[in-house]
């Protein structure tokens, strides 16, 4: 049956056998989580999407890129499209925010649940919703939509598979902004007493800018959906132009008089606060963990919350970073260029921050430690890459080649899921009262490790020699992209053996589950209330027996006051 | 509930009912004033500060905001202010294009 | 434990949550709003000619709609007020009033305003001005809509509530209020901006 709808949408496609055969193993993953809480519920769903976005990009990368490529242009397109989309809104949001959001930020302030938890449910199955019918149009006459997960009009307009992709991304915007509103809500009610904003652990603070940059900057998008929704069936212009010529005819169906840079600059308005939601999270995560791990107090907390408070806001005055080539005049791409380079003190303030705290600490190099560890030099280096980008001069070279595409991935694949596999191995206890483990985590560390370079490392030279990001043969037809098609091959082995390299990781996950041994409530010796004043797993009604309370700041460790090296957050200080 | 709160609800019932004629008046005269033959500028002008008149008292009284906490002002006042980070971006970016599209 | 400050405010802020809520969600309506309304100035400002609204729509029919709207939020406050004032049948009389007169928004504006512009073979995608119009005007509608089904529960099944937990009725009309101004608010700006400029 899924075939046959998927001849329908494809016809000349020969059937991607490869794509059916892995998803069982997926669904493996996924069904652990069931039965658990509502935490969980997210986390299943945002591993289901992963797990298809990486399988559409190990499709894309082993078949097209390889020279002998069989797949048709169209169809590459809308594997391109959908592996930004689903990753981005559908993968890394919903776990990072949805998941570990909350799992962790109840219990981290000592709040019994969300604040409004209909909301929560309400906000989880229009993401679902929204997920299902973005993944079902593979299967629908037309097929999944081929703009990019930009979607930059006028193209976007015009093409087929777009108007499911906009009816989608309004259901997922509408549930992230139901989210957010109940994120902000708790945070800022439901902290418990003692709970000041300056003992808040750093998560905390992370998911609160999260969320505000989630509440203002979607609603444009979506009202940018709604015009392009209203361009396609309607056949308004709002973004498209007069006197517009495609393949060699001209439209005139549209009356025209709107402006296609209009829906970049709607898009971009999200989307560039959209990249900071996609790595709060994740810092906030490895803040807890170096923490933890280094069994020190973080080093100038002050200064990482007023940095991160002011990246949130900064992130919504540079979007056009993004647009340097349309044609900007100079004033404008000066002043992007201006608030790019100050946008990147706070992410380097934050970085160096984290780097300090590692300093004189009793390092435990465990399995999340190691994730934590990586992410650091791994962010930098996604963070530097995207310095040259800011400045219009070298962007006019560098942007859409491959270089921006292992600029973002170096902040988004060894950034934020290494953060969020760090938050994994570190909350697993926590879920499930049971610990992940560690010489099967360290195996999928290294591997991971090391492939994740593999595969994006080598993007920077080609992008460099200008092969362009989005070419459905990887550049075998472009004469000035020869020298540097090998690299290729690099990238496509590396990334079937970073997919071999997660293998260990699911057994580890299936063992644990099965066969682990129960360990105590506070596995890691950590100082926050998750840990300190909660069973593991927490109590289903209510996460705490009793009301917390908090006497000092998030992390303090090494103080020996009570003979022990951490003093949880509601135990008062003797003496 | 206790007296005063029914005193001071029917001191609001009075401002509402005051808002409303203010409401009922500034429409009328925002329909009137956009027929004389004012400049299209001038014109735009005049109707968004009547908007502006009319929405501030809704906001203030209907939704209590003059007498509201700080919190709510201050999401607010992000909200507002990044709204207009928007509109001017987005317009002074695209007035200072070099290639016009449309 | 039980989930905190649904009912009372919190002390140090001030409020209970969904006050809170509600204000967040406005916000994100401001943003929304806000939008289409850059859209409407920047697709104006680079057009080469922009019809006159007042040319194209129905003035009277729109302020007797912008009437209808401010009577509507007199109505939606002199019901939370009733509750204030433990009169319970005066506030069905108002609730009622207020779902009553935006149903007469929603229908003035279909089929006195929407029909007679698609008789005249006006769509949105005649010119850019009548687009945005309709999707900013549908877009309203929707959130009335919404109001309506809102404020009908409350007046309906949802006023069971009064018996068993007056204060959080009364805090769920003031946040359900709080929604209807605003939409009243958005119209207040829409009006003059499509119809008479
Ligand atoms: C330190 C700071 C950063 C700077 C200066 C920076 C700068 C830039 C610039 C200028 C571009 C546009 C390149 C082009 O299209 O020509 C870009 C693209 C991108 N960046 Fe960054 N960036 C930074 C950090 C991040 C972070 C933290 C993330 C996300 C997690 C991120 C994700 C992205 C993505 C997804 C794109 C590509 C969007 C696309 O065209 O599809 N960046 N970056
Ligand atoms: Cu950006």
């Amino acid at each position: 049956m899924a075939l046959m709808r998927w001849q329908l949408a494809y016809p000349e496609q020969p059937i991607p056998w490869k794509v059916f055969a892995l998803v069982p193993m997926l669904v493996g993953v996924v069904v652990f989580f069931i039965g658990r809480r509502k935490g969980p519920y997210l986390s299943m769903a945002g591993f289901i999407f992963i797990g298809i976005g990486l399988l559409i990009w190990y499709f894309v990368l082993g078949e097209t890129r390889m020279p002998e490529g069989v797949m048709l242009p169209e169809f590459y397109n809308s594997l391109g499209a959908m592996h930004g989309t689903i990753m981005v809104f559908l993968g890394i949001v919903p776990l990072s925010v949805g998941a570990f959001g909350n799992y962790v930020l109840p219990l981290q302030i000592g709040a019994p649940d969300m604040a409004f938890p209909k909301l929560n449910m309400a906000s989880y199955w229009v993401f679902l919703l929204g997920g299902i019918m973005m993944l079902s149009s593979f299967f629908l006459p037309g097929g999944a939509a081929q703009s990019g997960w930009t979607s930059y009009a006028p193209l976007a307009v015009i093409s087929p598979g777009q108007t499911v992709w906009l009816i989608s991304m309004i259901c997922i915007i509408t549930s992230s902004l139901l989210g957010a509103v109940n994120f902000i809500t708790t945070i800022i009610q439901l902290r418990t007493k003692g709970m000041t904003w300056m003992r808040l652990p750093f998560f905390v603070w992370a998911q609160l800018v999260t969320s505000f940059l989630l509440l203002l900057a979607f609603p444009p998008l979506e009202a940018a959906a709604v015009l392009q929704l209203m361009d396609r069936l309607a056949s308004t212009s709002f973004f498209m132009p007069s006197g517009l010529v495609v393949s060699g005819q001209v439209l005139t169906e549209y009356t025209g008089g709107g402006s296609p840079l209009l829906w970049q600059h709607l898009f971009w308005f999200l989307a560039h606060p959209e990249v900071y939601v996609l790595i709060l999270p994740a810092m906030g995560i490895v803040a807890e963990v170096i923490a933890n791990n280094s069994r020190k107090p973080l080093w100038g907390y002050n200064s990482l919350v007023y940095a991160t408070v002011f990246l949130g806001f900064m992130s919504f005055i540079v979007w056009a970073h993004h647009m340097f080539l349309t044609g900007m005049g100079a004033t404008m791409a000066t002043f992007f260029q201006t608030t790019t380079m100050i946008i990147s003190i706070p992410s380097i303030i934050i970085l160096t921050a984290l780097f300090i705290s590692l300093w004189g600490g009793s390092i435990r190099f465990n399995t999340p430690m190691l994730f934590a560890l990586a992410f650091l030099p791994m962010f930098g280096i996604g963070g530097l890459t995207g310095l040259p980008l800011g400045l219009a001069p070298s962007d006019i070279h560098l942007h859409d080649t491959y270089y921006v595409i292992g600029h973002f991935h170096y902040v988004v694949a060894p950034g934020t899921i290494f953060a969020l596999l760090a938050g994994i191995y570190y909350w697993f206890p926590k879920m499930t009262g049971k610990l992940l483990n560690e010489k099967l985590g360290k195996v999928h560390f290294w591997g991971s490790f090391v492939f994740m370079n593999g595969v994006f490392s080598p993007m920077f030279i080609q992008g460099f020699a200008g092969i362009s990001r989005r070419l459905w043969d990887g550049g075998t037809t472009y004469l000035h992209a020869q020298p540097y098609l090998y690299l290729n091959e690099m990238i496509s082995v590396s990334a079937w053996l970073l997919g071999i390299f997660q293998i260990p990781f699911v057994i580890n996950l299936v063992w644990t589950l099965a066969k682990g041994k129960k360990v105590g409530d506070n596995v890691w010796e950590a100082t926050t209330l998750e840990w300190s004043a909660a069973p593991s797993p927490p109590v289903p009604h209510g996460n705490f027996k009793s009301e917390p309370e908090v006497y000092h700041p998030a992390y303090e460790y090494s103080l020996k006051s009570n003979g022990r090296d951490y003093t949880p957050q509601n135990e008062p200080l003797k003496g | 509930m206790e007296n005063t709160d029914v005193q001071e609800v029917k001191r609001h019932i009075r401002v509402y009912l005051y808002t409303f004629s203010a409401l009922a008046v500034l429409t009328v005269v925002t329909v009137a004033a956009a027929s004389l033959n004012v400049a299209v500028g001038t014109g735009i002008f005049i109707a968004m500060v009547i908007a502006t008149v009319k929405g501030t008292l809704v906001a203030g009284n209907f939704m209590h905001l003059f007498s509201e906490k700080k919190l709510v002002y201050l999401v607010l006042i992000i909200t507002v202010f990044l709204f207009f980070v928007m509109l001017c971006i987005i317009l002074s970016t695209i007035n200072d294009q070099v290639l016009s599209v449309s | 434990m039980e989930i905190p400050y649904t009912v009372s405010p919190r002390p140090d802020t001030g409020i209970h949550n969904g006050k809170l809520g509600i204000w967040l969600f406005l916000a994100s309506e401001v943003m929304l709003f806000g939008a289409l309304f850059s859209t409407y100035i920047l697709l104006r400002t680079s057009a080469i000619d922009w019809p006159l609204g007042s040319d194209n729509l129905n003035v009277p029919l729109g302020t007797f709609n912008t009437l209808i709207l401010i009577i509507s939020s007199v109505t939606m406050v002199m019901a939370w007020a009733s509750l204030m004032m433990k009169d319970f049948k005066k506030y069905k009389l108002y609730m009622g009033l207020t779902i009553f007169l935006g149903i007469l928004f929603l229908v003035v504006k279909i089929a006195f305003e929407y029909a007679p512009k698609f008789a005249h073979h006006h769509y949105p995608s005649t010119n850019t001005f009548f687009g945005i119009y309709f999707v900013l005007t549908g877009l309203h509608a929707l959130h009335v809509l919404g109001g309506i089904l809102v404020n009908g529960y409350f007046w309906g099944p949802g006023s069971k509530m009064w018996k068993k937990a007056p204060q959080q009725f009364i805090n769920r009309i003031e946040i359900a209020g709080l929604y209807w101004h605003f939409v009243d608010l958005v119209w207040i700006f829409l009006f003059p901006t499509l119809y008479l400029l």
